[in-house]
């Protein structure tokens, strides 16, 4: 039994989470983007049946086909972290969690032993439509086997669908479909995915640039250019559609981590949405907590409650509670998850001893309080308080990039159609030099969610504390160095190998067969 | 014929595998990768808490049930 939480081991855990998760998505969203890219160059050499196309299509493949090799099962070291540090979590999900997980793991080793391989191998094997097709289910295979991960994600921001059953001690799935269906889940797939297109489209852009700039394959990698930016265009409008259903869910379900987003401390009706601003260091519950910034009237209003006078919570009335607002305050929330926790065990004693009036009494005081489980867990009322630096900025540098990033597609786009982007030495590099600012901006999208959720796991059922395992912190530790050195390992394999690829350029009848 | 399209798919992955280039540096790294995810990782690190602890789901449930309800933070 955990009676005093190591909070050390709580945030070793944390922390290699984050580290493997950071890492493994550095490999991700280039797949799900550049699956796409590749499959509309195919289309064209299919349409055409200009072999250039065919030329362009198989020297992206190689770059596809080293980032797939070196991330796939990157992601499988995250469940084994599941089952080993977080088996409390993993015990009260595994009813919800295995659906999705199952799927997943289905759907990829389908993917990737058959489509993935005619994509590769069957070139010159097999007909071009059936080749084309297949360069197609994998762009769709491996968005769908993102959907499941995202669908369960989704379900821990915003828990639906389920019901907590006191015999099991078990979360269970009452309704697949909810889960599934579920406005955050619906968002989050469409808005992660899409940042994987832009991602894709300003990889391949970098990468086409570089080309021009060192005059190799000209004419090829300027195709590349057009196809990438008009992709990258049309993905980063929708990033920004899809951007503003997050938030907009954000302030439906998680208030608090759309109050620390913003900063805000203090609620109000019209509020604004701080565009730049610089937080005040050790100032942060205090009125005036920003250096400076540059707020838009009423558009955090608008955008989280679709009314220009809406009130937008802040944190104090979180932590506090507002009664013109009938917000609860956190420490109320707190007494009822305490009474839900001892209903819970209280309840198990009595059908221990065969106590059926008691258990039903029990389970009444949980079912009632079920909803605030897990802030009987937590020491104070401060604890709700996500970290507020954290958020704030990590979401400037993803919205900032994100509207960088569409007018880089636009001006690109522009230069492509008038045949003029040789010219433009300087758009060339600062082109090249945004590969880096799209992880920036994707790993920064991910800090925001999951950061921003603090203290939860599950959105109010269950706080880390309490779904992290009773194991030694030391071996938390050792595993985290482990992850870092492997994890850098084939960062770096990665991109020597993609380096090399790169500097060898598209090849006449196609790149080899990865 | 079912054995006709089985080793048609065998020399489609045979001869895949064989023409191959950066396909071979790949395979390797991910062979390696493997075998510290499943062999190194899983068997010496990471084992299911629950599962190696207890048996039945019931010693399961017990047990996480004990975790949850006697948590009190430092």
């Amino acid at each position: 039994m955990i009676n005093n939480i190591d909070y050390s081991l709580v945030d070793w855990s944390r922390a290699q989470f984050a580290l493997t998760a950071i890492y493994h998505w550095l490999f991700v969203p280039l797949t799900l983007g550049l699956s796409f890219i590749i499959a509309i160059m195919e289309s064209i050499y299919v349409k055409t049946g200009n072999p250039e196309w065919k030329q362009i299509t198989k020297f992206w493949m190689t770059l596809f086909g080293i980032n797939f090799a070196i991330g796939v099962a990157t992601g499988i070291i995250l469940e084994f972290e599941f089952g080993t540090n977080w088996s409390n979590y993993s015990w009260l999900v595994g009813d919800i969690f295995g659906a999705p997980l199952a799927i997943e793991g289905i759907m990829a080793f389908f993917l990737e032993t058959t489509f993935v391989a005619v994509m590769f191998f069957g070139w010159e094997k097999v007909s071009k439509r059936f080749h084309l097709t297949s360069t197609w289910l994998v762009a769709v295979g491996s968005n769908l086997s993102a959907l499941w991960i995202l669908v369960a994600n989704s379900w821990m921001q915003y828990p639906v669908g389920m019901h907590f059953n006191p015999d099991t001690v078990r979360n269970e799935m009452i309704n697949f479909w909810e889960i599934l269906f579920s406005p955050v889940a619906i968002n989050k797939f469409l808005h992660t995915v899409t940042s994987g297109y832009v991602l894709a489209a300003v990889f391949v852009l970098g990468i086409s640039s570089w080309q021009v700039i060192h005059k190799k394959n000209i004419l090829f990698a300027k195709r590349s250019m057009f196809i990438a930016s008009l992709f990258g265009l049309l993905s980063s409008v929708f990033l920004a559609f899809t951007g503003d259903g997050s938030a907009y869910n954000v302030a439906q379900k998680q208030p608090m981590k759309l109050a620390a987003m913003e900063g805000l401390y203090t609620g109000k009706k019209g509020a604004g949405l701080v565009a730049l601003g610089i937080l005040r260091p050790g100032h942060e519950t205090e009125r005036d907590n920003f250096i400076f910034k540059i707020e838009i009237p009423k558009l955090l209003s608008i955008l989280g409650h679709r009314k220009t006078d809406a009130f937008v919570p802040g944190i104090n009335d979180l932590v506090n509670g507002n009664e013109s607002q009938k917000i609860m305050s956190c420490e109320q929330k707190i007494e009822k998850g305490k009474l839900a926790i001892s209903a819970l065990a209280n309840y198990k004693k009595a059908m221990r001893q065969n106590n059926n009036d008691s258990a039903k009494k029990h389970l009444s005081v949980l079912n009632e309080n079920y909803k605030y489980f897990g802030y009987g867990y937590l020491k104070d009322k401060n604890s709700i308080i996500p970290n507020i630096s954290l958020s704030f900025y990590s979401f400037r540098l993803m919205v900032v990039l994100g509207f960088y990033f569409i007018a880089l597609f636009a001006l690109l786009l522009y230069l492509s159609i008038k045949n003029k982007i040789e010219k433009y030495k300087i758009v060339l590099r600062i082109s090249l030099l945004s590969i880096p600012l799209a992880y920036f901006a994707s790993v920064s999208g991910w800090i925001v969610a999951e950061m921003g959720r603090q203290p939860w796991v599950i959105q109010d059922i269950l706080p880390t504390v309490a779904a992290v395992s009773n194991i030694k912190t030391n071996s938390v530790i050792i595993t985290f160095i482990l992850f870092a050195i492997i994890f850098t390992a084939l960062l770096i394999a990665e991109l020597k190998i993609m380096l090399k690829q790169i500097k060898i350029g598209y090849k006449e009848g196609g790149n080899e067969n990865v | 014929m079912k054995q006709t399209i089985l080793y048609k798919i065998y020399l489609f992955y045979k001869d895949g595998f064989a023409s191959m280039t950066v396909g071979k540096t790949l395979w390797i790294i991910i062979l390696v990768k493997l075998f510290v995810i499943f062999i190194i990782l899983k068997l010496f690190f990471f084992h299911d808490v629950n599962k190696s602890k207890y048996l039945t789901e019931k010693e399961k449930s017990d047990y996480i049930l004990n975790q949850i309800t006697n948590i009190n933070s430092k």
